[in-house]
């Protein structure tokens, strides 16, 4: 028996005006014509004319794509054998280790994974640069990686897996026909989350960037450090409308996917 | 264990050898060997039982020994303790926050609720920065709120927020909030409901019934919730970067000002494994929730 009282509506639509009206207000004065931030000067869309222009920001951009790219998929293939290892491998020496070393980066301040990295980059004398900021944005977010795919290895009937190798599947094969497909929805949302890491961070980009290659959190961050500016709302819009129209895609898919699946199983029960 | 296990196993692993355990080991040599030089012999070096003691001991020695580091030291110690105050008083409002909306949540109705889930994942989502930096405009001594507040007539003068304490824990709030909210609603969401039925018809009035019901029984999700926000508040660097004032002390920010301002690496290092030191205790007892909420789900 839940009842959905007035209270609950009055704490979900002030809950929900705290999360969003931040960002909508970023929205709104990014098509604003005036220069100063807080006035009103009429609808424009000049600020994303001039970002579009600004050849720092867009080198900036174009690194930290490059980065995200890079690392998210190495990420993935690293964090989803990190998972299978630690599901699947049953106990082996160092298994704790393992496990701490999934465990713990999800946990340590981005300072310190920062300082260490760059501590370490600096001890075997690797120049800083797109390469660095590339293996220190796969080391942390292979951990999320693993740890949203096991969750999925975990949960799924390991008989299908030993099915195939009684009818005479390779391990190998097995894991590409059967696992592999069972999983992927876990492999994806992990890369997407390793790519959404990887985009976002700037406290590890600081440390191990070098002068070299400078991502867009990085400019964005010093850029603000300087005050609100009408350009840096115009990137906040174009930036929460891809997250925007990301998740809200992602999440429709997902409940086709399930409503495709319950007809299907629908079907198989109404076919035997 | 046939060498396709041992592959699969030795890459990831190795990796993190060397990309997570390699880099924390000379972080912890680095302000290991500054023990070494700066205290002398006859001190109780480093004893690994009372690690926290020794470290502490080592800075407290530092204070007579060297003057810049005197200065530096309470620095450190002031932003230590300010970084636990605020982080805490941050879980705080946030639990005060995402309690009655993960509530509210948990008892719409049952259409609304995968819509009102992604209105919370989705900021989740949202660059960081971007949502820190949002708060700027609002926050500004000519900002929204300070407008709208001028205009309703509550106040007469613009309230100064932005590069105050107050800025910071409206910061952790605003993007920590998700955190709280998932895992109170996820067990809210678990909760018998004919269990408040029951009390309700044994003559428990509502409030009460919440009181001694609900609350109790979403303990572990309030208790994960708070880790959550209170762990990563602690290091916190943009958040107090950006919209706290000179006087706000966080640890994270000034590690991260203090290695680049300062360069002074070997301190650096010190602060990083106390930093580290002090996480371990609320990391043990979010992992104890953790196992707990495992084991009443068997």
């Amino acid at each position: 028996m839940r009842r959905f009282t007035w209270f609950n509506a009055t704490s979900l639509t002030l809950g929900f005006a705290f999360l969003y009206i931040p960002m909508l207000i970023v929205i709104i004065y990014s098509f604003n014509e005036s220069k100063l931030v807080t006035v009103w000067g009429g609808f424009s869309t000049k600020w994303y004319g001039e970002l579009v222009q600004n050849e720092a920001f867009l080198d900036a951009a174009l690194v930290t794509f490059k980065v995200g790219l890079v690392s998210s998929v190495i990420a993935t293939i690293l964090g989803t054998m990190a998972a299978y290892v630690l599901v699947r491998g049953g106990r082996f020496y160092g298994r704790t280790l393992f496990s701490g070393m999934i465990y713990a980066p999800l946990v340590m301040p981005e300072v310190i994974t920062g300082l260490s990295l760059l501590l370490l980059f600096i001890s075997i004398g690797l120049d800083r640069g797109i390469v660095t900021i590339i293996l220190a944005h796969t080391t942390f977010s292979m951990c999320y990686v693993s740890v949203v795919v096991s969750s999925r290895l975990v949960s799924f009937d390991r008989s299908v897996e030993e099915a195939a190798l009684d009818l005479g599947c390779t391990p190998f094969d097995a894991f590409r026909s059967v696992t592999l497909p069972i999983i992927a929805p876990a492999v994806i949302s992990g890369w997407l989350l390793a790519l959404t890491l990887s985009l976002d961070d700037l406290v590890i980009a600081s440390f191990v960037a070098g002068p070299s290659a400078t991502t867009l959190p990085i400019k964005v961050f010093s850029s603000v450090r300087l005050g609100v500016s009408p350009e840096i709302n115009a990137l906040s819009t174009i930036l929460i409308g891809i997250v925007a129209l990301g998740t809200v895609t992602a999440s429709i898919t997902t409940k086709r996917a399930v409503v495709r699946r319950r007809h299907e199983q629908q079907m198989a029960v109404q076919a035997g | 264990m046939n060498f396709r296990r041992i592959f699969l196993f030795s890459i990831p692993y190795i990796w993190l050898l060397a990309l997570f355990l390699a880099p924390f080991l000379i972080v912890l040599k680095i302000s290991l060997s500054d023990i070494a030089l700066a205290i002398p012999p006859y001190t109780p070096t480093l004893d690994l039982s009372g690690g926290w003691v020794a470290f502490k001991d080592f800075f407290s020695q530092l204070d007579f020994e060297n003057f810049t580091f005197l200065a530096s030291d309470s620095l450190y110690w002031k932003s230590y303790l300010s970084s636990v105050q605020i982080a805490c008083i941050s879980t705080f409002i946030c639990l005060m926050i995402g309690f009655p909306i993960a509530y509210g949540m948990a008892n719409a109705p049952q259409e609304w609720q995968p819509t009102l889930m992604l209105l919370v994942i989705l900021p989740f989502w949202t660059s960081f920065l971007i949502r820190v930096y949002s708060l700027i405009g609002i926050l500004s001594q000519d900002g929204i709120l300070n407008q709208f507040l001028l205009w309703l007539g509550i106040i007469g003068e613009p309230l100064v927020i932005l590069n105050t304490n107050w800025a910071v824990y409206i910061g952790i709030v605003y993007t920590y909030c998700p955190f709280m909210i998932l895992p109170i609603y996820a067990t809210l969401t678990k909760l018998d409901a004919s269990l408040l039925e029951a009390a309700e018809d044994l003559g428990c009035s509502r409030t009460s019934a919440f009181w001694q019901i609900t609350v109790p029984l979403s303990k572990s999700g309030i208790i994960a919730g708070c880790f959550l926000v209170f762990i990563p508040a602690l290091g916190e660097f943009v958040i107090p970067s950006l919209l706290g004032g000179s006087s706000t002390l966080m640890i994270g920010k000034v590690l991260f000002e203090e290695f680049f301002a300062n360069r002074d690496w070997p301190v650096a290092g010190a602060v990083a494994v106390i930093l580290l030191l002090i996480l371990i205790i609320p990391i043990v007892l979010y992992q104890r929730n953790e196992q707990k909420m495992m084991e009443a789900k068997k």
